[in-house]
């Protein structure tokens, strides 16, 4: 493919506002995750919430989006000036040119599980100031980011559960190539709300501790809010040396179980390798893979299966969600982010509560420093979705 | 800029309309529409136990998506996939904030994977084998415009053949207050870069700030505007009626997409 540039991007979750945070706190090894003390959630589990959701105040015009993942969106897009970026590139383009990708998975539905503790005694009707389509409505987040921007072109959500902001990437290059669009917003916001807490509750898959990815003793997930962006462009002819290029996506499907990945990672192989092809890469040009590695024990073990079948065992690697829980739909976008801050700075950060690596892989239980030239990052998801996205830094 | 496939095949399901093949006399005009609740058919490709589990919006994406790939002559393991849904499985999620209302919140594992956006694709994925991308995505009331630029930008930037489903179902009380759609209603398309034997149409898309088009039939256009899948539906009256046609299709706000069908 030919690269696309990520000019801008920026990301907010439990480790942190903005790049600076995120860096340092990876750098520090610092973990955003606590005991849980979410709404009413009386689960023993371990959260990785972002600080000060409930104080953001969306513009008077935007009341109509108000909800708690939209509140997390607005704070992730008013961190290192992504938000004048993207005016910028709308003075450059226009506002119909640039099109909003933005994964999620369970949107606003905070919202109407709120609303459904106010149900009319008697008609049983929901509260009269709640809103379906610009809060619980899985597109709202999309629709807040468009009506935020003024922005005119195409938009859409994509909801394929924990790959879904990974996926941006993939739809957003597409449309761009297909010559619709000249840039495109990407990103991934998902926040905590009861559905996830008990639902991955019902299945078992959540820990008792803050969560260990890959450890021979991990037993279970610890989930995350985030909000990640980034703005894709055309690279121009001269980039920075530490430009951060978007440089394959792969995308693939299980076609095997709704809750459980295929057991040999199949499906998250042909990702990996669609990824590889589309940037014309071989396994052993890739300095760093951003694992899926959520710390359930069929997750990893499938997921190492794949990454050993294709890169075998010399390739570092490592899952952030020990520091970040998972953040589910903006997981890809997070870790995208993430993996940018790696290129740009010469880090491979390690998995954070991980004592013992269950793996023959070189999983990074301290963090490396050294230069990385491209990294490639996974994203799998419930129903069996897969994404892969390899990224580069432009002197390479 | 413009984007252009040809049709290969086509699903079609919703109130009075069994089919695309069965409904051809409704979408010209010949027969009027008698909306009838959509019947949706038990979807046989599943495993036993997928079945049960299965969900009004699961077996509608696997009809419409069916007999799209059947009319083309494809097989569903080879094509590429698009998913466009306003919203999810609205019995499955009433059923999970009614229990989280209360103080025994412990919901089952089936409702709760049955409560992804993409629980429809995964559905279908084990029904038919396909391990092919699948794009799950949501845009409201501009669903079915958001899946057909996606199908396109496949099709353009990949060329890729890639099948688009644009599927809603209904909420229940109290829920549908909130957003009413009264029925289930679905879309199929097979997209193909190349014109074969089998294709139907020639479409380009683009978009456009111009006014929609309104469907004649009372009926129809009543479907058109109260469920965003139907919003295609002047689409599929155009290629019904094998002539060369213009249309202007609902999408976002005042982003609408103009629509180019050419019969082969």
């Amino acid at each position: 493919m030919n690269p696309l540039w990520l000019s801008h991007f920026t990301a907010t979750s439990s480790i942190g506002r903005g790049l600076e945070q995120t860096l340092a706190a990876l750098r520090e090894r610092r973990t955003g995750l606590a005991p849980c003390a979410f709404d009413t959630v009386e689960l023993a589990t371990f959260t990785g919430e972002v600080a000060g959701v409930d104080e953001v105040q969306l513009p008077a015009h935007l009341a109509r989006f108000d909800c708690r993942n939209n509140r997390l969106a607005q704070l992730g897009l008013m961190q290192d000036g992504f938000a004048g970026a993207v005016h910028e590139a709308i003075a450059k383009y226009g506002a119909q040119r640039i099109g909003v990708f933005i994964g999620t998975s369970t949107s606003g539905i905070l919202q109407t599980e709120l609303a459904y503790r106010q149900r009319d005694a008697e008609t049983g009707a929901l509260p009269v100031d709640f809103i379906y389509g610009t809060t619980h409505n899985t597109f709202s987040v999309a629709d807040f980011t468009r009506c935020y921007f003024g922005l005119t072109g195409p938009a859409v959500v994509v909801s394929s559960a924990c790959s879904s902001s990974a996926k941006v990437f993939a739809s957003a290059r597409r449309m761009m190539k297909a010559g619709l669009i000249e840039a495109a917003v990407v990103g991934g916001v998902d926040s905590l709300c009861l559905t996830t807490l008990y639902g991955f509750n019902s299945l078992g898959l959540l820990s008792g501790q803050a969560c260990r990815p890959y450890d021979a003793e991990r037993n279970g997930l610890s989930i995350g809010e985030a909000a990640a962006f980034a703005l894709l462009e055309h690279p121009p002819k001269n980039l920075c040396s530490d430009a951060v290029l978007l440089l394959g996506t792969g995308e693939s499907s299980d076609a095997y179980h709704m809750s459980s990945p295929h057991p040999d990672g199949l499906g998250a192989r042909m990702a990996m390798q669609d990824a590889l092809n589309m940037a014309g890469l071989a396994p052993s040009d890739i300095d760093y893979i951003n694992l899926h590695g959520t710390a359930t024990l069929s997750n990893d073990a499938a997921e190492g299966l794949a990454v050993a079948a294709l890169f075998g065992n010399g390739t570092p690697c490592s899952s952030t969600k020990g520091a970040t829980g998972h953040t589910l739909g903006a997981a890809g976008g997070l870790e995208a982010v993430i993996c940018a801050l790696a290129l740009q700075n010469g880090l491979l950060p390690a998995g954070l509560n991980t004592q013992q690596a269950d793996s023959s892989l070189d999983y990074l239980l301290e963090n490396r420093e050294q230069p990385v030239a491209r990294v490639l990052s996974n994203s799998f998801g419930f129903g069996g979705t897969n994404c892969s996205l390899i990224f580069g830094r432009a002197d390479h | 800029m413009t984007l252009s496939a040809y049709i290969e095949g086509i699903g079609l399901l919703g109130p009075g309309l069994t089919g695309w093949s069965g409904s051809q006399a409704m979408l010209t005009g010949q027969r009027p529409c008698q909306p009838d609740k959509t019947v949706l058919p038990s979807p046989a490709l599943l495993p036993a136990a997928e079945r049960r589990r299965s969900g009004a919006i699961v077996k509608l994406t696997l009809a419409v998506g069916l007999e799209a790939i059947n009319a083309a002559g494809l097989n569903a393991a080879d094509l590429a996939c698009v998913f466009s849904a306003s919203g999810g499985d609205g019995e499955n999620c009433h059923a999970i904030c009614e229990m989280l209302a209360t103080d025994d919140r412990q919901i089952s594992p089936t409702r709760f994977h049955n409560s992804v956006h993409n629980t429809a694709a995964g559905y279908w994925s084990i029904a038919t084998g396909a391990m092919s991308s699948a794009s799950v995505l949501c845009a409201f009331d501009a669903s079915f415009g958001a899946g057909l630029l996606e199908a396109l930008s496949q099709v353009v930037a990949d060329d890729a053949r890639v099948v688009m489903l644009a599927c809603d179902t209904a909420y229940p009380e109290p829920l549908n207050s909130a957003r009413p759609i009264n029925d289930a209603f679905g879309i199929a398309l097979v997209l193909s870069p190349v014109q074969s034997e089998q294709a139907l149409a020639k479409i380009s898309v683009s978009l456009t700030d111009a006014r929609a088009d309104l469907l004649e039939d009372a009926t129809l256009e009543s479907l058109r505007a109260s469920i965003p899948a139907a919003r295609g539906l002047p689409l599929l009256c155009a290629v019904a009626m094998r002539n060369d046609a213009c249309m202007v299709l609902d999408y976002l706000g005042d982003t609408r997409l103009s629509v180019a069908i050419t019969p082969c």
